[in-house]
Order: structure tokens, then C-alpha cells, then sequence
């Protein structure tokens, strides 16, 4: 049985050219010999680093790239040869403001689309009816769309994406910039397009609904692929040990290239949340820091400390770090 | 359903959507209108000086052709890059639909918008410079003006199809709405033109709908002209049509398609 999708060695490169008498040439290799494959009915991740590769790789598979080199399928089609066999077959959404018309109301929006993707004229009405209640934004829908929230925006993507009832549907970012209620509705909307049988493309930048929502996850950084499996699998597969979180305050530079030369100590990571200074350090199997780290910063205030399992988010960090 | 109907059906409907986006704006919209009377009253108080009524009834057609040729020449290629703008152009090439069955009544949206603006000149060269323009084939010039406008949304057509490859060639619209107007012999007779700029009118469509148009006010026939102007309208379309197939797979393959 084929896969959903299907690439093989996926090579995209861009060439931009710069100056006015002498034009300088450059080629940036934005996805370098990528491999993964998604079955029916799973649900996907892409993860990466912003640059990563991760929406030049939809764009292929969705048809608005031709790839440099390589193969790409979706259901069994070649998205290079036979672009106009993939599109009624997928549903595409992407994050932001963008993709919308701003002017029309959220109804005649999905009708202007309903018509591209040749959706009957007589199941339309039922359709776009079905779809509002779905996203929640029934009751809206003759309200311009230039009103509406970033939240309200992307559910209507969403409605927009599955008019046409693809079998296969590309999320590109859907929850960037939405407040938490609006990205939590919106992952319980993607996990009952799951449940309805949807084989779904996922990137995202939250590990957290990375964690979540998918069955397995590619992690991609320079357009390669770093690591591939279950959200299980990655944070096991990479050389993590225990994970220890200590809020203070103030804690200088010195202190912290200090607790990064400890022995055992493999990677340290410093954010400042509000007033206090969160410092992460991730050690290496089997080693126990606590008691070094905690000694490191024995003449600043400790605010807390926590000892915890690496999450998908440490794995990450190791992985995109270490490429 | 039948392949032709829902062709119809959709481009009917994005016609009308596009209608609507206009619609809501009453500035935009007003703008539309009010940007061709600007010119038209600059060319009706130059040619007024002469005292020539002839002369006035051919700067009054022309005045009113021009507004559908500003509309077209400029507005349907800013309107492609609007959506290039707003993210939707990416989304209009991935549907199923064919994409010239999506820029061809966005073309002829903007001819619509246009047709307005020529009723609106001829009622400001009637009300404000007393300039009426007696039509002795009202069938005749119903016709040749319709003509015109369909020849004008295939060549706006011809122009956005380009607009989806390169992404500044909006400006090529831009930077043909006056010589559009000298070309079409709006304001001055082509006679005058330099023979070697000849050529261009003749396969310049608005150069025969015009034609016909006044043809038909003066009581000649303006069916030849007709012809010439749907036969042009028509290798317009089937250009554009190769073209867009071409176009897109190459800003498919150079990345044209998004802002980015």
C-alpha cells in the first residue's frame, strides 16, 4: 500500500540576484535531499527552526513549487506532473491575516472558493452551513471579514481548506499569533478532522501541540531532515538526562559559562520570564547535576528549582542545536 | 454538471464577487468614476476652444472609451497584485479551477467598472458641456461598445496573465494607459499618428470598437469594425490562455507567486 505522501530526496533551490552592472548570484538551497512519508489517516508534524525548510516543502507538495530535484506524491499523484489531479484532492491552510478577502463576508468567501473547487452549486449552501458551525463562527458569517479576529481569520482558513472535503489537508502554522483559548479550539478542531479520517500535514513551532496532535514528527532544520519518529521516540532518541529548571535572579554571564563547563552538564539555556531569570540545563544520561548546578549559583537567590523528564521541546532544542 | 455550465457558472460568479469587493468601497468605486471625467474635461475644454461640433462629438466618444480603458489597463493588473499582496493569488492558483477561468471575469469585472465610467462620461459631456452625441444605429453602437469592452477585458486578461509570473509587472499596465489613449485614436485621429506607430493601433482592439462606435453614431456601418475588434478580442484570449499555462508553471518553478 502506497503512503498519503510520499517524498524522496526533495531538493528545492532559490536564486536571487543582486546589483544593477554587475549582478552578483546567489542559490540558497532551501530543502536539501528531504525523505519522510505520511500514511492514511496519520497526523504529521513538521518541525523546524524558522528558515527551516518546512513551508517551501508544502509549497511543493501543494503544487504552487516545482521542486529542483526529487519526487514528491500525494495519493500516488506526482505533484510536478500532474499538479491539477492533487489540488481537488487536498486542502491547504496557512497562519496569519493573509489569505482572505477582506472585503467580502466570511460566507461569500467560502462561496468564491467552494466555486474554485467546483463544489455543486446545489450542495453549496449545506456545505458552507456545515462548515461555519464546525469552526464556530456560525451566526458570523455575513459579517465582513475585515472585522474579524486573528482567531475567527484562521477558523475560517480552516472552513475554506475543507469545502471541498479533501482527503488530504496541509496545515501550515495554523495557530501562529493566536491567543491560547483561539489555538487550544483550534487544535480540537484538528483532532476531530483527525477522528474523521483526514490524513493531516502539520508544521508548527509550538512543541507543545507538536506533543499534542501528532503521531510523528520530522524534524527538519538547514532543509534537512534531522530526526523522524513518534514525539515518544524523539525525546528517547536524543542524548538527553535529566532536565533541571532553576528560577533566580540576576544571575550573571559568568555563572553561566561556569555551569556549562560542568561535568555531566550538556547544554544550558538562559530566558528571562517577567522578573525572574529561568536558566535550563540539560545533562547527560545517567549523570546527576543538581547538586553542581545548584552550587554554581550558590551566592545568587534561588527562586525554585525543578527536576523534570526531557520534553519534546528538549529534544528539539538538542536536535536543532546540534545541527 | 456539464464542464461548460460550471465554467459559466464560475466565472460568472467571480465576476460578481469581484463586482462586490468594489462595490464596498464607495471611495474606490467613486474614484473609478470620477478619474476618467478628470481627463475628459481637460480634452473637452481643449477641443471646445476650436468651436468645432464634429470635432466635440469625437472627443466626447473618446472621452468615454477612454475610462474603459483606464479601468482595464491599470486596475485588473493592481488587482492581481493586490492579490499577491493579500496572500490569495497563492491560494487561486492552487485550486482545481483553471486559472485563466479566474483572471478572464476579473478582467471583465474591471471592463464592467468601466462601462460605468463611459455612462458617466457621456451624461458629464452632456450636463456640463452641453456636448450630445446623436447615434443613427442605436443597435450598431449598443453593439460596437460591448465588443469593445469584452476586446478590452481579454487584453486586461493578457496583461494580469503576466502579472502571476512577474511580480512588478503591474506596472507595465501603469505605463500603458496614455499610450493607450493615443493609440486607440481617443482624442487625436489615427491619420496623424507616425506611420510607424500605425501598426500598433491596427492591432490595438479599442482602435475598432471605437471605430465602430462612431461609425455607428454617424450612421455608417460599423461592422467590419466590429469584426476586427472581436476577431483581436478573441487572439487576445487564446494568447492569454497559452500564456497562463506557461506563466504559471514558470512561477511555479521561480518562486513568483508569493511576495516572498
Amino acid at each position: 500500500m502506497t503512503s498519503t505522501v510520499e517524498v524522496t530526496d526533495l531538493c528545492r533551490s532559490f536564486k536571487t540576484s543582486t546589483g544593477l552592472l554587475w549582478r552578483s548570484h546567489r542559490t540558497t538551497e532551501a530543502v536539501r535531499d528531504l525523505s519522510f512519508s505520511v500514511e492514511r489517516g496519520e497526523l504529521f508534524g513538521l518541525l523546524g527552526p524558522n528558515g527551516a525548510g518546512k513551508t517551501t516543502t508544502i509549497k511543493m507538495l501543494i503544487t504552487l513549487l516545482l521542486p529542483t530535484s526529487g519526487v514528491a506524491r500525494v495519493l500516488g499523484i506526482d505533484v510536478a506532473r500532474d499538479p491539477q489531479a492533487v489540488r481537488s484532492r487536498i486542502g491547504y491552510v496557512f497562519g496569519g491575516e493573509r489569505g482572505l478577502y477582506e472585503r467580502l463576508s466570511a460566507a461569500d468567501n467560502l462561496r468564491y472558493f467552494a466555486e474554485l473547487y467546483g463544489v455543486s452549486p446545489r450542495s453549496q449552501r449545506t456545505r458552507i452551513a456545515e462548515l461555519l458551525e464546525l469552526v464556530d463562527l456560525s451566526g458570523r458569517e455575513k459579517e465582513r471579514v475585515e472585522g474579524f479576529s486573528r482567531g475567527m481569520r484562521q477558523r475560517l482558513h480552516i472552513a475554506r481548506g475543507l469545502l471541498h472535503d479533501p482527503e488530504v489537508l496541509f496545515l501550515d502554522e495554523p495557530t501562529i499569533g493566536i491567543d491560547p483559548v483561539g489555538a487550544r479550539q483550534l487544535r480540537e478542531l484538528v483532532v476531530r478532522l483527525r477522528e474523521a479520517g483526514k490524513t493531516i500535514l502539520l508544521t508548527t513551532h509550538y512543541m507543545l501541540e507538536a506533543d499534542l496532535l501528532c503521531d510523528r514528527i520530522a524534524v527538519i532544520d538547514k532543509g534537512q531532515l534531522l530526526a523522524l519518529g513518534t514525539p515518544t521516540e524523539l525525546k528517547s532518541s536524543v542524548d538527553i538526562g535529566q532536565v533541571i529548571e532553576v528560577e533566580t535572579f540576576g544571575l550573571p554571564q559568568t555563572a553561566i559559562d561556569r555551569i556549562e563547563t560542568l561535568d555531566g552538564v550538556r547544554t544550558v539555556t538562559a530566558s528571562v520570564r517577567g522578573h525572574l531569570q529561568l536558566l535550563v540545563v540539560q545533562g547527560h544520561p545517567g549523570a546527576e547535576v543538581t547538586g553542581s548546578v545548584l552550587a554554581a549559583v550558590d551566592d545568587q537567590v534561588v527562586h525554585r528549582v525543578l527536576t523534570r523528564e526531557p520534553t519534546l521541546e528538549d529534544a528539539y532544542v538538542a536536535l536543532v542545536g546540534g545541527s | 454538471m456539464n464542464r461548460v455550465v460550471r465554467a459559466a457558472r464560475l466565472v460568472g460568479v467571480v465576476w460578481y464577487l469581484q463586482l462586490r469587493m468594489f462595490a464596498v468601497s464607495a471611495f474606490e468605486a467613486l474614484m473609478q468614476l470620477i478619474w476618467p471625467m478628470i481627463f475628459a474635461t481637460s480634452a473637452f475644454l481643449i477641443f471646445r476652444v476650436n468651436g468645432d461640433r464634429e470635432l466635440l462629438i469625437f472627443a466626447g466618444l473618446g472621452a468615454s472609451a477612454m475610462g474603459i480603458w483606464s479601468a482595464m489597463a491599470t486596475a485588473a493588473s493592481n488587482l492581481l497584485q493586490e492579490e499577491r499582496w493579500s496572500g490569495t493569488l497563492e491560494l487561486l492558483v492552487a485550486a482545481p479551477a483553471p486559472l485563466a477561468l479566474v483572471l478572464a471575469p476579473v478582467a471583465l469585472a474591471m471592463a464592467t467598472m468601466g462601462l460605468l465610467s463611459m455612462v458617466v462620461t457621456l451624461l458629464w459631456a452632456r450636463f456640463a458641456f452641453g456636448i450630445s452625441i446623436p447615434v443613427a444605429d442605436i443597435s450598431g453602437f449598443l453593439v460596437s461598445i460591448l465588443v469593445t469592452i469584452a476586446a478590452m477585458a481579454m487584453l486586461g486578461f493578457l496583461l494580469s496573465v503576466s502579472v502571476i509570473r512577474y511580480r512588478t509587472s503591474w506596472a507595465l499596465g501603469n505605463a500603458l494607459e496614455f499610450p493607450g489613449w493615443l493609440l486607440g485614436g481617443f482624442f487625436v485621429p489615427l491619420a496623424i499618428l507616425p506611420d510607424w506607430v500605425k501598426p500598433l493601433s491596427y492591432v490595438f482592439a479599442p482602435t475598432w470598437g471605437l471605430a465602430g462606435m462612431r461609425d455607428a453614431a454617424a450612421g455608417r456601418s460599423p461592422w467590419l469594425q466590429c469584426a476586427i475588434c472581436v476577431a483581436l478580442g478573441v487572439a487576445y484570449g487564446v494568447i492569454g490562455l497559452l500564456l497562463s499555462k506557461r506563466l504559471l508553471t514558470s512561477a511555479r518553478r521561480n518562486a513568483t507567486l508569493s511576495l516572498t
